[in-house]
């Protein structure tokens, strides 16, 4: 069962074969209400650790979805084009977000772990 | 930073689950576990109560109230009858909006003037200052608003022991021990808004709450209704600098006032409307949701314009916004959204059709 690690930005992360799995927290789902339109990149993107690569939008605002790692964007989850509600009910499963193929696995050294996120996020 | 004042139900939002944001000072209701999207739904089918005691009353009074209104408001204040209330605004010199309020006469001598919680500093001033010559006294009222909109509204009402069914849209009835009520909303739908003691309020709220139909909204759920609704927001799709023929809401002004009067701003608005228009207020559909102070453009790539209010219409299902554009600019448009132009079309106000309840 592969470790989810989360960032200090909300999101969380899955690595399995060298490709990250990314989405956001059910804290941040929780603290941006019902999302209403998620804009995802585009596949063969290059993304920078730390880079806005996705938005997703409430009804209220617009929030950047930041990649913990560098690499090439390898899949976006188009389900949660028609279905933005889908990262509500399922932020950390069926609503995962994007997957990149990592350039640097080192980069996930960092994270939090499960726990660490829970006393972080309160 | 100076701390955020609160409403007298806020601990009855806290027991509700609210997730609190900061509004004109005030930390308020944003949306509760239901979300804005099921609080949105949920006032156009059934009921939805509105905390909304951030707003300022002002109950002016004296022999001479009706010309006090007269000079602040671009409307005839004495010929408005008893317990009807009025959608209208407090001009500049320049004819540019101050604040879009409700004026209901209460008696020959008595006017409430209902004000934006963001403005609330800004107009009691304007009051007071212009009062003096008049010599009207002017009272801040101290007391908790609500509002209950929706279908449901009024035989809600009724069944808690409050039967306002009476009351046409803009009618108004003060019912005693400090209480005001007025058939009006920013919803779109029937319903009522009601000022009470603060002692009262909690009371009020629960005994609403206890029946099913109605629900808790929030700041998040009010936004997106009242702009699916086509009503515009004060700082947002109006301010100083924009003038009511621009703003969309000339209809608020009587003809008898578009050539002059003895308010504030007379001569420059008729001067104003004597001249081309430059600016318009329209409504988008943009194939995502745009926000305030996006760009717009026409299809030649020239700037027009930008949007003043955006988000999502529940009820519509799909993005709408407010824009204020070049008055001669046509379709079709684009917002421009991190760095990308997307379409957006015109649509017409409002997105979905009122409910007011007319005689």
């Amino acid at each position: 069962m592969t470790t989810t690690w989360y960032t200090q930005d909300h999101e969380w992360i899955r690595v399995e074969n060298g490709v990250a799995t990314i989405g956001i927290t059910n804290h941040a789902q929780e603290q941006l209400g019902d999302l209403v339109f998620v804009e995802l990149p585009e596949v063969g993107r290059a993304v920078g650790k730390g880079e806005a690569a996705a938005v997703v939008e409430s009804v209220k605002a617009a929030s950047d979805v930041y990649t913990p790692v560098s690499g090439e964007i390898v899949a976006v989850n188009s389900e949660v084009t028609g279905d933005p509600a889908l990262v509500n009910r399922e932020a950390e499963t069926g609503g995962w977000l994007m997957q990149v193929r990592l350039s640097d696995p080192s980069e996930t050294a960092g994270l939090m772990d499960e726990a660490a996120y829970k006393a972080f996020a309160g | 930073m100076p701390v955020l004042k609160r409403t007298p139900l806020y601990d009855l939002h806290k027991r509700l689950g609210a997730k609190f944001g900061p509004f004109a000072g005030y930390e308020m209701p944003l949306f509760y576990p239901a979300g804005i999207l099921k609080e949105h739904q949920h006032t156009r089918r059934a009921a939805g109560l509105f905390d909304i005691s951030h707003m300022v009353h002002v109950v002016v009074s004296g022999p001479k109230a009706s010309t006090l209104i007269e000079r602040l408001c671009p409307y005839p204040a004495s010929d408005q009858i008893s317990d009807h209330a009025r959608y209208t605004f407090f001009l500049n010199e320049s004819a540019g909006i101050v604040d879009d309020l409700i004026v209901t006469r209460l008696a020959a001598d008595r006017y409430r003037i209902v004000c934006n919680a963001g403005c609330a500093e800004k107009d009691v001033a304007h009051i007071r200052r212009n009062a003096e010559q008049y010599d009207c006294i002017v009272e801040v009222i101290d007391c908790a608003f609500l509002a209950l909109q929706g279908p449901a509204a009024e035989g809600l009402l009724t069944a808690v022991g409050r039967d306002y069914s009476a009351l046409n849209f803009m009618n108004a009835i003060e019912p005693g021990n400090g209480w005001f009520a007025s058939r009006s909303g920013y919803t779109g739908e029937d319903g009522f808004e009601i000022a009470l003691p603060a002692r009262d309020a909690v009371a009020l709220a629960e005994q609403i709450l206890g029946d099913p139909a109605a629900l808790m909204i929030g700041l998040g759920a009010r936004d997106s209704l009242r702009l699916e609704a086509g009503l515009p927001l004060y700082g947002q799709d109006l301010d100083e600098e924009t003038d009511p023929r621009e703003s969309g809401l000339l209809w608020a002004i009587p003809k008898s006032h578009r050539q002059g009067g003895g308010f504030i701003g007379a001569e420059a608005l008729a001067k104003r409307l004597a001249a081309p228009q430059h600016l318009k207020r329209i409504g988008l559909k943009p194939a995502q949701p745009v926000r305030a102070g996006a760009m717009l453009f026409d299809r030649s790539g020239r700037e027009i314009g930008k949007v003043t209010s955006g988000g999502f219409g529940p009820t519509v299902g799909h993005p709408v916004a407010m824009a204020r554009i070049d008055a001669r600019a046509e379709p079709p448009f684009f917002a421009e959204v991190r760095g990308r132009r997307v379409a957006a079309e015109l649509a017409s106000l409002p997105f979905v059709p009122r409910s007011y309840k007319r005689s």
